[in-house]
């Protein structure tokens, strides 16, 4: 099965160009859901605003160079490796989940526009295995992610089963992997045209459309927020306006050791 | 003054929602992160504000006294022991304050409460607090006040 191209079969029960098309529908729906809510939210509005102020309490000019070397160290360390989680498990399991997604989503992308026709050549290994690959990556981080380190659950003392509205987006993206990865197993087994396969692909559909148009009500615009604000916190760090925060201590010896912060737990 | 927080900052690790002694810091519903729901019973511990490792909270001055962006700031680094403080003035100036976190090593003076026996329920409706008298490094009978001399009318 992780050797398939799920979607070169597909193309006998529907054309590659309504695969395409569902595809670009769903990059619109990403688009015009997070646009609604910048201008719902006005969030964006404050971020520059918030920039601009930043600007004013800034001490030192930075150059064109300084900023791009800035910026590129945000999206290799911050974004890359979203080191503002800290070291711990809700780190691994959004890192699994971030680069599962982006496998997934990239395998699929390239599978439907180049390899899902039926005249098409046939599909190099190595895309239906990083499509499987991010299925499986992002089913694991995103169930670790739900059942054991929801912060409402084990900081709110909340029932591990209470789904609310910023479960959406998680939901939504391991319902569209694990549907994903069921449909492309029971196509695998050549059912000859069972209703099994039929099932999941529907499902899968529905999952789609739920995770991409539900981008305005769900958390899925952070994916474009957070880099953002990265970028921008490290910029204020570097002109000197940080925020308001104080400078880093220049900790004398005298301080003594560092002390080791308790998780929270205490529910 | 109360909380607030920086959105774009909180990841929503529940470390303010674990600290706040006043229980108004909660995860919202919406975006899963971390929101003062009760500002008007913050009373401005900063318990919060230093717990947060992204520094995503700070506290807003009310408009009618501090209407013209005075700022208190905190930044709590553990691994140097160190806290510091940027204090800006309403007319721009600024004073930085560093100090230790603590210099005794952590945990030794925080009291095992779970570790001890459970009160019983004539302890619990006692007049003498957990510990009391030995915490008060004394072993008299401390003075209490009788319901029976209460004033008349007043019921509990």
């Amino acid at each position: 099965m992780i050797f398939n191209n799920p979607f070169s079969p597909l193309s006998e029960l529907m054309p590659s160009i309504v695969m395409q098309i569902f595809l670009i529908t769903m990059i619109a729906f990403v688009a015009i859901g997070t646009l609604i809510d910048i201008i719902h939210k006005k969030n964006v509005k404050y971020f520059f605003q918030n920039a601009k102020k930043a600007k004013l309490s800034a001490t030192k000019k930075l150059g064109s160079g300084e900023k791009v070397s800035i910026i590129a160290k945000t999206i290799v360390y911050d974004i890359g490796t979203t080191s503002e989680l800290g070291a711990g498990k809700r780190r691994v399991a959004h890192l699994l989940g971030m680069y599962g997604t982006i496998l997934f989503w990239i395998g699929s992308a390239v599978m439907i526009f180049c390899y899902s026709s039926s005249s098409s050549i046939d599909t190099p290994l190595v895309w239906p295995i990083i499509w499987h690959l991010g299925a499986i990556m992002t089913i694991l981080g995103g169930c670790w992610f739900w059942f054991f380190l929801r912060v409402d659950v084990y900081s709110e003392a909340n029932p591990w089963y209470r789904i609310i509205k910023a479960d959406l987006f998680v939901l939504a993206l391991i319902a569209t992997s694990l549907f994903g990865l069921i449909w492309s197993y029971l196509q695998s087994l050549n059912l000859n045209d069972r209703w099994d396969d039929k099932v999941f692909l529907v499902l899968y559909v529905v999952s789609n459309l739920v995770l991409f148009g539900g981008v305005y009500w769900s958390k899925f615009a952070h994916m474009f927020y957070k880099p953002g604000a990265a970028i921008q916190k490290n910029l204020a760090e570097a002109d000197g306006s940080r925020d308001n925060l104080p400078p880093e201590a220049d900790a004398p010896e005298k301080f003594g050791l560092g002390i080791k912060r308790e998780a929270p737990k205490h529910y | 003054m109360s909380t607030f927080v920086y959105m774009t900052r909180c990841d929503g690790c529940g470390h303010c929602v674990d600290i706040c002694p006043s229980d108004i810091m909660h995860i919202d519903e919406t975006i899963r992160r971390a929101v003062n729901i009760e500002p008007n019973f913050c009373w401005e511990c900063y318990s919060c504000v230093k717990a947060c490792p992204n520094h995503a909270i700070d506290v807003r001055g009310y408009a009618d006294f501090a209407p013209m962006g005075h700022s208190v700031r905190v930044r709590r680094e553990e691994e140097k022991g160190t806290i510091s403080w940027k204090i800006k003035f309403r007319n721009g100036k600024e004073k930085n304050f560093v100090s230790p976190i603590t210099t005794k090593p952590w945990g030794k003076f925080i009291p095992k409460l779970a570790e001890g026996e459970k009160p019983n329920q004539g302890e619990i409706k006692s007049q003498i607090l957990y510990s009391e008298p030995e915490g008060l490094n004394t072993k008299q009978e401390l003075p209490s006040v009788p319901k029976d001399s209460f004033k008349k009318g007043v019921y509990y």
